[in-house]
């Protein structure tokens, strides 16, 4: 992100401009705005500011990780492809909007006509854009729908030991990933889009998320997941370059042509039974990670950034999370984990019904995910503590140029 | 009935229901208040309603009412027969609310303010003055559109009038088999014009209220007789109540016959159908003891669309797109609907499959969204 873009703008300071005259004919309108027209008098958007829209990816991927998330998966109520296409390309305009920091249409949650219902449903009116980002993806049942091929590596995962998988919590035709360093920005988002998409879409399943659980720039710290380790340290970075390239992007060699310079995102809800992991010592927790609690150093090691040593005679065990979840151990396989912890309240039996809702951007999941997740399921005695209990994939297409819209290069290609 | 049992939104208001937050923010034009300009300025308190101005020439008239008690407030402007044109709701100490009411003609009206939101009110005289032509009598296709919704009401009513007299003859002869099979037929006549019937603020509770276990609230009408029938055995009132409601639903024929309707409150009427099979039909709400919901869910879909039938010559003129998506969208939801037939009538709610209510929600959702923007192109 550049620091142009960075600057603070609110969604009261554009309906200021609207109510005085000004004419926003569209998300390009609001992005000039953003980028310059921002005064000394709009709020301080200590949210981390405008991130721009378009660009060769999609934003939300490399961006560094904002603090909240909202997730929807979205199922198709019609096979009829112009309906589909009309969606997108409004839910474009909206999102584009939306991530300047404006309402999600003209004339916004409180326009001129009174007895109309309101374009934006209103909760984030004088919120700054916090650095909101919607990332779109496209899952292999909507292609099926429409009768477009699916590449192979959007076939659907395999099962694995130990999943508990509730349908209802799992697959989805479309996705939706509001990522904003402001919760009520991310939901604001989401519900909108999701409006938007009524009689075209409905929602199949929806998660927050909140403190991040994974860095995805250097220049952020590594944060923790509710078992409290650090979590994503060895993950990819924005700033790696040419390993994202190996690892994240799909290069045009790969296929399909709609896809080159996306990627593919693994979602996975993991329930963390995180009252029983509480009564584990110490000893055991780190000894099950692989890593020490406080510094999240490897075992061995002092440093959290050092090298883990998975040689002969290591001291990490043979069946701890890192080991087993390491490039070492996976062929050299590496992801972009973009994860976040959640609470969904209690499980009505006594405990908090909590975990890590895992997402992850990679090139072909059956070569990346499926391998490390298979060794994971099969011998991380961290799986006596969690179970996954959502899982889907969805093809996320590349970055937007001018005047493009989500999906147009597979549903009109 | 909608969940809040007083609360008829169906007149020609609109609410702009403004907290501190976006009050600031509003750029909605400034509607004819009290002559002079600017709103009705309603000072409501827990013991007294002080309207600044008695008087308003016809047309919108909009209020600007702040609540200096310390109870939640509502504030209502009543028609003949407490008829209610408009009101605000839910307006919390200190807080200051907007209502903009279209009233085209010149007559005598009522203001009140109902802190702690129960009882009539502390009320007072409102004059409006001179005729301004309503939006409908600006319009001949708006005029088409309001006469033929009346006359639709007008044979709805009769209808009713027939079927709960049969409903409640069968109550009366103690043949609780007959009148079960009555119930949900005369209610169907009912569900399809509520929100007219809703409009009277008094009757809608006395007709179709439910059981809450409120204290100091009867239990009277429809519901209090699916009770009887379904769960308790008919009671020592039993016949007194079915005559009550015979005589609440000949009033509801007597006022409908002199109700004035406007094309904004059909339209908002056909939103508020839907709005009732959300959150009162699809969750099994209304008919809790026979669990004949599904036929209040076909007679509020059937509601909506003679409503907005009635001013489909309007909207192919302003908004041509509008038409064909809400015909695509009803027929959806007739197909759906459909599927849940059985003889004359529909499968008992009870027979439901989640996935069942989920397909409802989406189909009504699907139909919700566009049927809420007929109001803003009949009033554009």
């Amino acid at each position: 992100m550049t620091r142009s873009g960075m600057r603070g703008i609110s969604r009261r300071r554009l309906l200021g401009w609207t109510g005085a005259g000004a004419a926003l004919a569209g998300a390009g309108a609001v992005a000039g705005f953003a980028a310059g027209e921002s005064t000394s008098d709009a709020p301080a958007d200590p949210g981390g500011g405008v991130v721009p829209f378009r660009g060769v990816h999609q934003a939300g991927i490399t961006t560094p990780a904002q603090d909240r998330l909202h997730f929807v998966a979205l199922d198709l109520t019609t096979t009829d492809r112009a309906a589909v296409i009309s969606l997108l390309k409004r839910w474009t305009t909206a999102a584009e909007r939306m991530t300047a920091g404006a309402e999600a249409a003209p004339g916004g949650a409180v326009q001129r006509n009174p007895e109309a219902p309101p374009s934006d449903t209103g909760e984030a009116l004088g919120l700054p854009a916090a650095a909101l980002t919607i990332t779109f993806g496209i899952g292999g049942s909507l292609l099926d729908k429409l009768g477009i091929p699916r590449p192979p590596e959007l076939a659907d995962l395999p099962p694995f030991q130990g999943d508990q998988l509730d349908p209802a919590l799992s697959g989805g035709d479309l996705c939706l990933q509001a990522c904003a360093n402001d919760p009520q920005v991310a939901v604001h988002a989401v519900r909108n889009l999701v409006r938007t998409g009524f009689g075209t879409t409905t929602v199949r399943w929806s998660q927050l998320g909140f403190g991040r659980t994974s860095s995805t720039s250097t220049t952020q710290q590594t944060h923790r997941n509710l078992f409290g380790f650090k979590d994503g340290t060895n993950n990819l970075k924005a700033e790696d370059g040419a390993l994202l390239d190996e690892h994240v992007w799909v290069p045009p060699a790969q296929g399909p042509a709609w896809l080159a310079g996306g990627t593919y995102l693994v979602a996975r809800r993991i329930r963390m039974h995180v009252e029983t992991w509480d009564r584990t010592s110490l000893a055991e927790q780190e000894s099950l990670t692989g890593r020490t609690k406080g510094e999240g150093a490897p075992i061995g090691q002092p440093r959290e950034f050092d090298l883990p040593d998975l040689g002969p005679g290591s001291p990490i065990g043979a069946d701890a999370h890192i080991r087993l979840a390491s490039a070492q151990n996976n062929g050299g396989a590496r992801m972009l984990r973009r994860g976040y912890n959640f609470v969904d309240g209690s499980d009505g039996l006594g405990h908090l019904d909590a975990g890590l809702f895992f997402v992850a951007f990679m090139r072909d999941p059956h070569r990346q995910f499926v391998p490390m997740q298979s060794q994971l399921a099969r011998r991380d005695k961290m799986m006596e503590y969690i179970e996954h209990t959502g899982s889907a994939v969805f093809a996320v297409p590349p970055g937007l140029g001018d005047g493009a819209y989500w999906g147009r290069t597979v549903l009109e290609g | 009935m909608s969940r809040r049992s007083l609360a008829a939104t169906t007149a020609a208001l609109a609410v702009v229901a403004l907290s501190a937050l976006s009050a600031c923010t509003s750029t909605a034009p400034p509607p004819g208040g009290a002559a002079g300009g600017g709103p009705v300025q309603v000072r409501a308190s827990d013991t007294a309603c002080e309207v600044s101005v008695t008087q308003a020439p016809a047309g919108n008239v909009s209020f600007s009412v702040q609540n200096t008690g310390t109870k939640v407030t509502e504030f209502y402007l009543l028609g003949t027969g407490d008829r209610i044109l408009g009101e605000v709701e839910n307006i919390g100490p200190g807080l200051t609310r907007q209502l903009i009411v279209e009233v085209p003609q010149g007559g005598q009206y009522t203001t009140a303010c109902k802190p702690g939101m129960v009882g009539d009110g502390i009320r007072g005289p409102f004059t409006v003055t001179g005729n301004v032509p309503g939006s409908a009598e600006g319009d001949a296709l708006l005029a088409g559109a309001v006469s033929g919704y009346k006359r639709y009401t007008t044979s709805q009513v009769e209808a009713l009038v027939t079927r709960t007299q049969e409903f409640v003859d069968a109550v009366k002869r103690g043949d609780v088999e007959g009148a079960k099979q009555l119930f949900p037929v005369a209610r169907t006549y009912w569900e399809r014009i509520e929100p007219v019937a809703e409009s009277f603020g008094d009757l809608d509770p006395r007709i179709d209220g439910r059981d809450d276990g409120e204290p100091g609230v009867e239990f009277t009408g429809y519901h209090r007789l699916e009770r009887d029938l379904w769960v308790t055995g008919l009671q020592p009132d039993s016949n007194a109540m079915a005559d009550r409601l015979m005589a609440d639903i000949r009033e509801l024929q007597a006022r409908t016959a002199g109700i004035e309707l406007t094309p904004l409150q059909l339209a908002n009427g056909a939103k508020e159908l839907l709005d009732e099979v959300a959150t009162g039909k699809i969750t099994g709400e209304e008919d809790r003891y026979s669990h004949t919901d599904l036929w209040d869910f076909r007679a509020n879909v059937d509601g909506s669309q003679a409503a907005v039938a009635a001013l489909r010559p309007v909207l192919d003129q302003r908004d041509p797109a509008l038409g064909p998506v809400l015909d695509q969208r009803f027929r959806d939801v007739d197909v759906l609907l459909e599927g849940y037939r059985q003889g004359d009538g529909f499968v008992l709610y009870t027979a439901l499959t989640e996935q069942d209510k989920q397909r409802m929600t989406q189909a009504i959702d699907a139909l919700g969204e566009p049927v809420s923007q007929v109001a803003a192109v009949i009033s554009a």
